[in-house]
């Protein structure tokens, strides 16, 4: 992803990005590099939670070489321009997992984007990303797949939802596939909606604050994606993070 | 302890309650009945405060306040209780971790201390006892996959829960095969029919009022009701149709 150049907005990658806030830091690090060995099975988490104003690229280039397996959870919450990028390629019964959650108020443009490529037959993607965003707050997913031509048997998914608490704030899911084996399962599903008015009325009824109603909404619609961290400790900093940031959200 | 006075309202610019006037006291319970489109449930959902359900004039006074300067919420912390008559789902939410969000939103907003987690598993547990609710469905998230009799009993548990001065309850019987109409008649009487409190029960059908015997019972037709009457009103209008004694 590094270049000599700021990158332009007719990039497709950088289309939805914050080119101002991204100057302050460019050049970009060098990407962090994670090679899982054949057989092996690693976690990875990145919580992203840069100062106010700051801006933080973290990229991520990744080969899970035959039978083996990579788990990321990524929390995207901090800076003025928080991006977070995946390379990856899969060798043969492998599999790569992302769940990410991005929340981001203000003038926040936070962005998950991934390229995940099943180079060898037989390996197997997810990735569940949600996204709540409110105020002036840019959330972006880019997702490609793609499936070289001896990659048979691939199965991929991805499942996009962003919640969207004022009409002034963005959300942009894009997922994209480029298949180039026949005998795959790609699903693909991406949603952008607001909290459910019916729900909130009913929480209200019950003699629930708004403020606490939306907490317990929007917890409910991110819940899931930190279930499954192994390492508790890390669960529990990325659930309190993404609460805090909640919290100050509504 | 409610006072409703000459009622309009609105919903999209349509009129629905065209004057409405009723009186409520402590220890009493009322029943209205009505054909479809009278403005049944546009009442309960009025005086619950959903939004979109513009008052256009009159007034509602609980408990000495007037409901329509409170939102939502306050009214249920000065003891008003919705019963749905379609429970909303919320999926992710359980039906636990609501209700005591609930309960103690009320309670800080009475100033009262909050429920800890065991206090209010014995309160839950008890409320689910008393409508045979198994505690394993309040585990569950809020009305999710529940049949209509199911819903229905676990907003009585809400209620016994919550603990409402006034119970507003819209078509709380329909969707009820006979067997659970009788445990929801009989957990609306053992949570409500208290010398302080009461029960609005709005229903189409006599069936319910077998169970929950209501002291005064009122026809809503056209916005306003049109005719008052004690139990004895009910069983004419089971057997006369709404046509007949509206027209009468």
């Amino acid at each position: 992803m590094n270049a000599l150049t700021l990158p332009t907005r007719k990039a497709e990658e950088w289309r939805y990005s914050d080119l101002d806030a991204l100057a302050t830091l460019w050049p970009t690090p060098a990407p962090t590099r994670i090679d899982v060995a054949a057989g092996d099975s690693v976690a990875h988490h990145l919580l992203q939670d840069v100062g106010e104003g700051a801006a933080a690229v973290h990229d991520y280039v990744i080969t899970i070489a035959d039978g083996a397996r990579c788990d990321f959870h990524v929390l995207n919450i901090g800076g003025k321009l928080g991006r977070v990028t995946f390379t990856v390629t899969l060798g043969s019964h492998a599999h790569f997992e992302l769940k990410g959650a991005i929340i981001g108020g203000g003038d926040q443009t936070l962005e998950i984007i991934t390229s995940v490529t099943h180079a060898q037959p037989d390996s197997t993607s997810g990735q569940t990303i949600r996204s709540i965003l409110g105020q002036r707050a840019t959330g972006s997913y880019l997702g490609s797949i793609n499936v070289a031509r001896d990659a048979q048997r691939t199965d991929a998914f991805q499942s996009i939802k962003a919640m969207l608490l004022d009409r002034t704030a963005t959300a942009n899911a894009k997922p994209e596939l480029e298949i180039y084996a026949d005998d795959v399962k790609c699903a693909h599903g991406a949603t952008v909606g607001e909290l459910d008015r019916q729900a909130l009325f009913y929480m209200a009824s019950r003699g629930m604050d708004p403020a606490t109603a939306k907490t317990l909404l929007l917890k409910a619609f991110v819940a899931g994606v930190f279930d499954d961290v192994a390492d508790e400790a890390v669960k529990d900093a990325l659930e309190a993070a993404a609460l805090a940031k909640l919290e100050a959200l509504v | 302890m409610l006072t409703i006075d000459t009622l309009t309202n609105e919903i999209d610019g349509k009129a629905i309650l065209k004057g409405l006037s009723l009186q409520i006291n402590a220890g009493e319970i009322h029943a209205i009945m009505g054909p479809n489109g009278a403005g049944k449930s546009t009442l309960a959902y009025t005086l619950g405060g959903r939004p979109n359900y513009e008052v256009t004039g009159g007034s509602a006074t609980f408990e000495g306040a007037d409901l329509f300067d409170m939102e939502p919420h306050e009214r249920a912390a000065a003891g008003l209780f919705l019963g749905f008559q379609y429970p909303v789902e919320i999926p992710g939410v359980s039906n636990l971790q609501f209700l005591r969000e609930s309960l103690n939103s009320q309670r800080r907003a009475r100033g009262e201390k909050e429920l800890n987690g065991g206090e209010f598993i014995r309160l839950a547990k008890e409320k689910a006892g008393l409508l045979g609710l198994d505690m394993e469905m309040l585990k569950r998230p809020v009305n999710v996959g529940f049949s209509g009799g199911e819903k229905k009993r676990a907003e009585m548990v809400q209620m016994g829960i919550l603990d409402p001065k006034l119970a507003i309850l819209d078509e709380t019987d329909s969707g009820l095969d006979i067997d659970a109409l009788k445990i929801v008649g009989s957990g609306i009487n053992a949570i409500m029919r208290k010398p302080d409190k009461a029960v609005l029960l709005i229903t189409h059908y006599q069936r319910l009022l077998d169970y929950v015997k209501p002291d005064f019972v009122h026809v809503l037709a056209a916005g306003r009701i049109v005719k008052s009457g004690g139990p004895e009103l009910a069983l004419e209008l089971e057997r006369e149709g709404y046509a007949e004694v509206v027209a009468a």
